[in-house]
């Protein structure tokens, strides 16, 4: 009886759905010739594909209902296997051995083209730490985060065309800047909260695209810098294959300084102050700690990697333009910080990996790429909101006088 | 400077403002009741204007009168975005009723990226040629000049829609379940309100008024394609904020001067900026006033 009523759920869902993409699916007009195009086959694909779809819905749901009853009759946190490897030693050390290995080795085996997506997903490694600062651990929703990166970006460029400075001055230059111009943004947007504090930083990271993208006599308008020198090495000639080789290397040393200075921020006074802001602001407050600084060098540090960021990327493609900083490039590091894990540095990185070379290697299906890629955020979230690895926090738990010590 | 330029940019943001109005009523209404900015908002826009063509052109092609078109059109667009509207609800929101804010969230940008990929896999990545499908009204031909007969109908059908929205709000039951909701939604639950059943009328709402503005806004600038749901989106977006994000009449307000300003920034300063206008008048206002023009701002609770 039960399976009856299933299938005929499942075969409304179907219909639902045949009825939903009838215009879309179906019908292609062409105005200019003015023909109109039925495409039929479609609609049974829909019908079909729904149909089975809506089991597999119904059952993920019912799951994970029932995995959420569970955690609140206290079965307990069961640690994820991530989770495990980061916490024992005699795991994680070998582990990372080998991912050094496999990090050393890598640009030796492959092609130019490959090394140059690895070198990409480090940078993103880079970019999502630094967000995963202002969002995961402070909790101030950042969606202009691309701004600082193309300030870094910028920095470059022009420090260079004008002043020919080299990619090693402008390197902390480009840093600073970054954090500069997270200061600047931090002022106003310090009163402000959640949702307001998005739109506040999307707004700002669209003024900073649209002024790059009018302001030709600063920025060279759309058409971008080209030409910018890739980073140099005490004057070494490199061949094109050495250079991609070494910019490989740079940015894996300046990622592993990233995931090693964050990891030191979180957990220091300024870590655990973020944290505690993300919580409660008001109690907070009253514990002592000085809302505005607390705020103001997070989205400082956290501008700090992408204005670093923006600098190598410009030096690794030799060419930018505004198009490079839209809103959905923010987009993206955000989604890398969520999907990975907010708050979780062996997320972010795991994110940031899935996130850059997923959708690089599903280039055969590319038409299909982003269609996927938009499914995949949506059955995360309902299914797995905590992200690839989601953060646990440190608990202390008190034992009974009969477990202590005796 | 002349009157005449002064009435031409007036009206011109009037027609705009009607428009951002029509679309930000969905993320306003929305965000009243579950908090959430729903980024998909836009592309339910995009797909009315999608269903709207589509329908107008098999329609036209069947040899039916322009008006019958056009009402056909607009039904359909609507009827089609408000079911899209709902089945996104159930998908990917309802699941996530609850979960901190910032998963929801991601799940509406996913939601986006799916449906524009979708529509441009299932028709085009070309710009679609849109036919005009308000007629040139007659007795409105004196006062053309000054303001298209196309322009007075979608400042008419907005002000309609809205008058339409606020007796709803005001006077119905449904409209008092709602309100009820937005205030606070388990309390309304325990009065008896069905709350899912409030929540998806919410969604239905505000796809449909954001489908009739698509169809308006398609037929007055003749042409879409599946990325104009973005610009739309986040423009309608800046507007409900802007008028305090969770108001209707605020939705209208911040609408209409978000409107104003861009179109007599660009009027008289240059046209290059009239985003960076509108995004620094939207940083100013939220820093003077961070609940918007017409939203309370909330003490906050401990």
């Amino acid at each position: 009886m039960m399976s009856l009523i299933e299938i005929r759920k499942s075969l409304l869902v179907s219909v639902w759905f045949m009825f939903l993409t009838f215009p879309i699916l179906v019908i292609r007009v062409n105005t200019v010739e003015s023909t109109i195009q039925w495409r039929w086959g479609n609609m049974l694909a829909v019908g079909a594909g729904s149909f089975l779809l809506s089991f597999v819905w119904r059952h993920l749901i019912r799951r994970k209902e029932q995995g959420m009853r569970r955690q609140r009759e206290g079965a307990g946190l069961r640690m994820s296997i991530f989770q495990r490897i980061g916490e024992d030693r005699r795991v994680y050390l070998p582990a990372l051995a080998v991912a050094a290995v496999a990090v050393g080795v890598f640009p030796f085996l492959v092609s130019m083209y490959q090394i140059n997506i690895m070198t990409t997903a480090f940078m993103y490694i880079m970019l999502g730490l630094g967000l995963n600062i202002v969002v995961g651990v402070a909790g101030l929703l950042d969606l202009g985060y691309v701004a600082f990166y193309a300030v870094g970006a910028y920095a470059y460029a022009l420090l260079n065309h004008h002043f020919g400075l080299s990619f090693w001055i402008c390197l902390p230059i480009g840093a600073a800047l970054g954090a500069v111009f997270g200061i600047l943004l931090g002022f106003p947007v310090l009163r402000l909260r959640g949702d307001y504090l998005a739109i506040v930083t999307l707004g700002f990271g669209e003024i900073i695209r649209l002024i790059l993208e009018n302001w030709n006599e600063f920025s060279f308008g759309p058409s971008g810098i080209a030409n910018i020198p890739r980073p140099g090495f005490f004057g070494v000639e490199f061949s094109l294959l050495a250079h991609t080789r070494y910019i490989y290397f740079l940015v894996v040393a300046l990622a592993i300084f990233t995931i090693f200075m964050v990891n030191r921020l979180q957990n220091s006074r300024i870590g655990r102050a973020w944290l505690a802001l993300r919580e409660d602001e008001i109690a907070c407050q009253a514990m002592g700690v000085d809302k505005v600084r607390t705020k103001l060098t997070a989205f400082a540090l956290g501008a700090t990697w992408a204005g670093l960021a923006g600098v190598i990327f410009a030096g690794k493609t030799t060419f930018i333009n505004p198009a490079s900083f839209t809103l959905w490039e923010s987009i993206n590091i955000l989604c890398i910080v969520v999907l990975g894990g907010m708050g979780s540095i062996v997320g972010v990185v795991l994110g940031a990996l899935v996130l850059v070379l997923l959708p690089e290697y599903l280039r055969a299906f590319a038409e299909y790429r982003i269609l996927t890629f938009g499914c995949v955020l949506v059955l995360m979230m309902v299914f797995r909101p905590g992200g690839i690895v989601s953060n646990v926090r440190r608990t202390y738990q008190f034992e009974g006088p009969d477990s202590g010590d005796k | 400077m002349d009157l005449h330029y002064f009435a031409e940019l007036f009206l011109g943001g009037l027609t705009r403002g009607s428009i951002y109005a029509l679309i930000a009523l969905g993320y306003t209404m929305v965000y009243g009741i579950i908090e959430l900015i729903n980024f998909a908002h836009g592309e339910i826009y995009m797909i009315g204007a999608f269903t709207g063509l589509i329908v107008a052109t098999v329609f036209t092609f069947a040899g039916f009168p322009t008006l019958a078109v056009l009402v056909i059109a607009s039904v359909a667009a609507v009827v089609y975005s408000s079911c899209y509207g709902l089945t996104m609800e159930k998908i990917a929101y309802k699941p996530l009723r609850g979960a901190p804010r910032l998963s929801a969230l991601i799940s509406a940008i996913g939601m986006s990226l799916f449906l524009q990929n979708y529509v441009l896999l299932a028709q085009t990545s070309d710009f679609l040629p849109f036919p005009s499908l308000v007629p040139d009204l007659a007795f409105w031909e004196p006062y053309a000049h000054i303001i298209s007969s196309q322009e007075i109908v979608i400042i008419g059908v907005t002000a309609l829609v809205m008058v339409l929205l606020n007796l709803l709000i005001k006077f119905t039951r449904m409209g008092k379940a709602m309100r009820a909701t937005s205030q606070d939604r388990e309390m309304a639950m325990l009065a008896g309100v069905d709350v899912n059943r409030v929540i998806s009328l919410t969604f239905v709402i505000g796809s449909a008024t954001a489908a009739l503005g698509a169809v308006l806004i398609a037929s007055h600038i003749g042409q879409i394609n599946f990325y104009i749901g973005f610009i739309a989106g986040i423009k309608a977006f800046v507007a409900a904020v802007l008028g305090g994000i969770g108001s209707v009449p605020g939705a209208v307000v911040g609408a209409l001067v978000l409107g104003w300003t861009e179109s007599f920034f660009t009027g008289y300063i240059s046209s290059d900026y009239e985003d960076v206008f509108a995004f620094i008048f939207l940083v100013v206002i939220l820093i003077l006033k961070p609940s918007g023009i017409l939203g309370r701002s909330q003490a906050q609770k401990v």
